[in-house]
């Protein structure tokens, strides 16, 4: 059984967690490195844009934003293979994104015009990309993870080599669903990465408010999974133990948990004014934790790119959102018709 | 090009709000995520942040200012290479022009767009006469023997549920399956409902076909949400993209003396839902032929067995490729002066109540729903043309239950050819009693069949 990994207790100052893969190493390459640079500018920059346009009234309901976690889901996916599930919670554009699922389909969705994923009858929470192999986009806090798990079991059962990423929040993390999962999981050695996104916040309780240890990649712990907590806004960080745990389940040894210990900059939702915490607990992660100016920062310092190129990615990036929103503004919204179709399956 | 920063919505309800503060002045250099003002609604304060980087060309309302219009411009940023004199009057904007589009037109009162009315349910064919002989089995056997089949024919086919491979079944509906099929298909869970429905959620998402046996659907509540939320509004929430091909099955309904808690019937909860599909069997050859036509079904199917039924016999057609029409309802014994329609083991009940009625000299034409979502709502029909006198029976509680719906559909569908209002027999308002005298008062028995049909014939 494998023991789970001891790690410092909740630390202030996560930029001192390992960071095995530094610009020098052979592990990231730089054009890895301008990748995941790319990779979570592009949702910054994409979630920033859903804000603004939540903001016009052109987006409604609910939207939750990814923006300061960019780094746990750029991280993660720089691991997986083509066929490997991934399934998410409804914060959910992020995910997409990293999946390679088109901006211009998720921003319609988000706009609930009939150009988007799930042809604007899903909307912010509600996305798939059988393409992809992204799963969702779930709406119920925690429903996600016996899914996701039961998506592992059909790898298994299917004899492939591939896992399921499975990811979820601390305020998820509490959910009895969770705990059944997991047993299953590890009882059946399944192929699942449990990836608990920790930004500190339920909606507005705080993760010490809510769960009883707060030592989150424990939580495994009474059905023997391992459980490592990672620095979520180091890329690298997240991608090298990413690519440790899905090795773990992809060589048949069962289920792993990660807890990145990230933030949200943003409320909970749109709506959220985020009064239960400081201003300045935000400011410190902004200025001194950001992920992307992180990488930015290392790509500058290794002199792997000077800022003409980081302008030029922005200015690749600024079009692709803008074409995204334009895209989202100008798709119709769905045919009456449709309120009637994909109800069920007609065999 | 100068950009507009309009007055934005905070909330899905906010219409308008007051510009507490300015955080920046004309001239400043404004970074994306930088926050530039503060708002203030009835509910809170709000920080709003930049999306566009540029220059502060010009603060279009001051601070302080209440009642502000989502959408209002609010301040002029200039571009790249843009002097602030440039942008002091910038070009329409698309931002502009689309929330110009969301106000109705002055001359135009704006008018609800109608629905689409809902496509017509295509009847599902007749159920084929089956050629060759019959057998006479169990319940129980026709559902082993129509999960065995098709598992047979199908590798993507598995059964899971507590109890269900070493210990044979709690009910031995999967006896000998574990022997057949192998731990890999024929798989025992703990007992934890809402986890391994969710899982199975997630491998019918995964390509599988599922087959989720709950010991009985009174511990599915714990995987209500699962069923709901997950395997029936998925196929929709995604355009169409996203199939979960699963059977949900096990016994519902009152048993004999174990009480409230696992003695409900969910025919009317589950049919209430669009996405799923709903199918109660009563005989051997409905449970075997809904049961193989369920698993072949690409959608969520809810199958509701009765564990009073499970050891009574009945004839089933030999064909090996007898399976039942998903949909359609079955005429059980033809008759013509009422109509009284059963699903479960109430169709054994109303079929002993016709008899009784046969000698009071009272025809009565009985109906087996079979499949409570669709609903053969034509045949029931068809057949109250003809009787012109209904009675519906359910052993599940009468408020918002299949009766009530029953009795909407006639009013909607054959008001003209009733000669007396529907009667409900149903179980009686109260959660199900232990004491065997109470328990039997509480569940609808032939007797009450009898009477009921009595009354809507005034005999």
């Amino acid at each position: 059984m494998a023991k789970p990994a001891t790690k410092p207790k909740d630390d202030p100052s996560p930029a001192k967690a390992k960071s095995p893969a530094t610009p020098g190493d052979n592990s990231v390459s730089p054009d890895e490195l301008k990748a995941h640079y790319r990779d979570m500018l592009l949702i910054r920059r994409f979630e920033e844009r859903a804000g603004q346009l939540y903001g016009m009234g052109l987006i409604g309901g609910f939207c939750h934003l990814y923006i300061g976690q960019e780094a746990v889901v750029v991280g993660m996916q720089a691991n997986v293979r083509d066929k490997d599930a991934v399934i998410t919670s409804y914060r959910d554009h992020g995910h997409m994104l990293a999946c390679g699922m088109d901006p211009k389909g998720v921003m319609a969705e988000l706009t609930g015009r009939s150009g988007g994923y799930s042809k604007g009858k899903g909307g912010s929470m509600h996305m798939f990309s059988r393409e992809k192999s992204f799963y969702g986009g779930h709406g119920i806090v925690g429903a996600q993870v016996p899914i996701g798990t039961g998506l592992a079991f059909a790898h298994k059962y299917n004899g492939n080599k591939n896992v399921s990423l499975t990811y979820f929040g601390d305020g998820s993390a509490n959910q009895g669903q969770v705990y059944e999962a997991m047993n299953m999981a590890a009882l059946w050695k399944l192929p699942v990465v449990y990836i608990i996104e920790n930004n500190r916040y339920g909606m507005g309780t705080s993760v010490e408010r809510a769960s009883a240890t707060t030592e989150l990649y424990r939580h495994g712990e009474a059905f023997g999974i391992p459980g490592e907590r990672v620095d979520g806004m180091d890329v690298l960080a997240v991608r090298a133990a990413g690519e440790k745990a899905i090795e773990h389940a992809r060589s048949g040894q069962g289920p792993y948990i990660l807890e990145m210990q990230t933030y949200r900059y943003r409320g909970h939702s749109m709506s959220d004014p985020a009064k239960y915490r400081t201003k300045e607990e935000v400011d410190k992660f902004r200025n001194e934790r950001d992920p992307i100016e992180h990488i930015r920062k290392r790509l500058l310092d290794a002199k792997i790119i000077d800022e003409a190129g980081l302008k030029a990615i922005d200015t690749e990036i600024r079009k692709v959102v803008n074409d995204a929103a334009e895209f989202s503004q100008q798709s119709p919204e769905p045919d009456p018709s449709e309120l009637w179709t994909d109800i069920l399956v007609e065999a | 090009m100068s950009t507009q920063v309009l007055m934005p919505a905070l909330s899905p309800t906010m219409t308008e709000g007051k510009l507490a503060k300015w955080h920046v002045k004309v001239g400043d250099e404004v970074k994306s995520g930088q926050v530039i003002c503060e708002i203030e609604t009835d509910k809170a304060t709000m920080e709003v942040e930049a999306v566009d980087e540029g220059t502060v060309a010009k603060l279009l309302v001051e601070e302080g200012t209440e009642g502000v219009a989502v959408n209002t411009p609010i301040c002029i940023l200039a571009g790249e290479g843009e002097s602030a004199a440039d942008a002091e009057t910038p070009a329409p904007t698309t931002k502009a022009e689309a929330s110009k589009e969301e106000a109705p037109k002055s001359d135009e009162k704006p008018k609800a767009e109608a629905a689409p009315a809902a496509p017509a349910v295509v009847a599902p064919a007749p159920e084929p006469e089956w050629k060759g002989g019959t057998q006479h089995i169990t319940v129980r056997e026709a559902l082993r023997e129509a999960m065995s089949a098709e598992m047979r024919a199908d590798k993507t086919i598995f059964l899971m549920g507590e109890e269900v491979a070493q210990y044979q079944g709690a009910y031995k509906i999967s006896q000998g399956m574990l022997e057949e099929f192998g731990e890999k298909r024929v798989i025992d869970t703990p007992i934890t409902e809402h986890g391994f429905a969710g899982l199975g959620v997630g491998a019918a998402f995964g390509g599988l076909k599922p087959i989720v046996e709950f010991m009985t659907f009174n511990f599915a509540m714990q995987a209500i949400d699962q069923i709901i939320n997950s395997a029936a509004k998925t196929h929709y929430m995604s355009g169409g993209q996203m199939t979960c091909p699963i059977v949900f099955r096990g016994p519902n309904g009152a048993a004999s003396r174990v009480a409230a808690q696992h003695s409900q019937c969910y025919a009317s909860w589950y049919a209430h839902v669009p996405g799923l599909r709903v199918l109660a069997p009563w005989s051997a050859a409905d449970a075997k032929g809904l049961l193989r036509a369920a698993i072949r079904d690409p959608n969520p199917v809810i199958f509701l067995e009765n564990e009073i039924l499970y050891g009574q016999s009945f004839d089933v057609p030999e064909d090996p490729d007898f399976v039942l029409p998903i949909g359609k309802a079955k005429i059980e014994r033809a008759g013509k002066d009422v109509t009284i329609v059963a699903f479960s083991i109430m169709v054994g009940k109303a079929l002993q109540a016709a008899e009784e009625l046969a000698k009071l000299g009272i025809d009565a034409e009985v109906i087996n729903l079979r499949s409570l979502r669709p609903f053969d709502t034509e045949t029931i029909v068809q057949s109250v043309k003809k009787t012109n006198r209904l009675v519906s029976c359910e052993e599940g509680w009468p408020f918002a239950g299949i009766g009530s719906e029953l009795s909407a559909l006639m009013m909607e569908h054959a008001f003209d050819y009733l000669d007396a209002p529907v009667k409900r027999v149903a179980g009686l308002d109260v959660p199900l009693p232990y004491a065997a005298n109470l328990e039997k008062m509480a569940l609808p028995q032939s007797s009450h069949i009898v009477e009921a049909a009595r009354a809507v014939c005034n005999r």
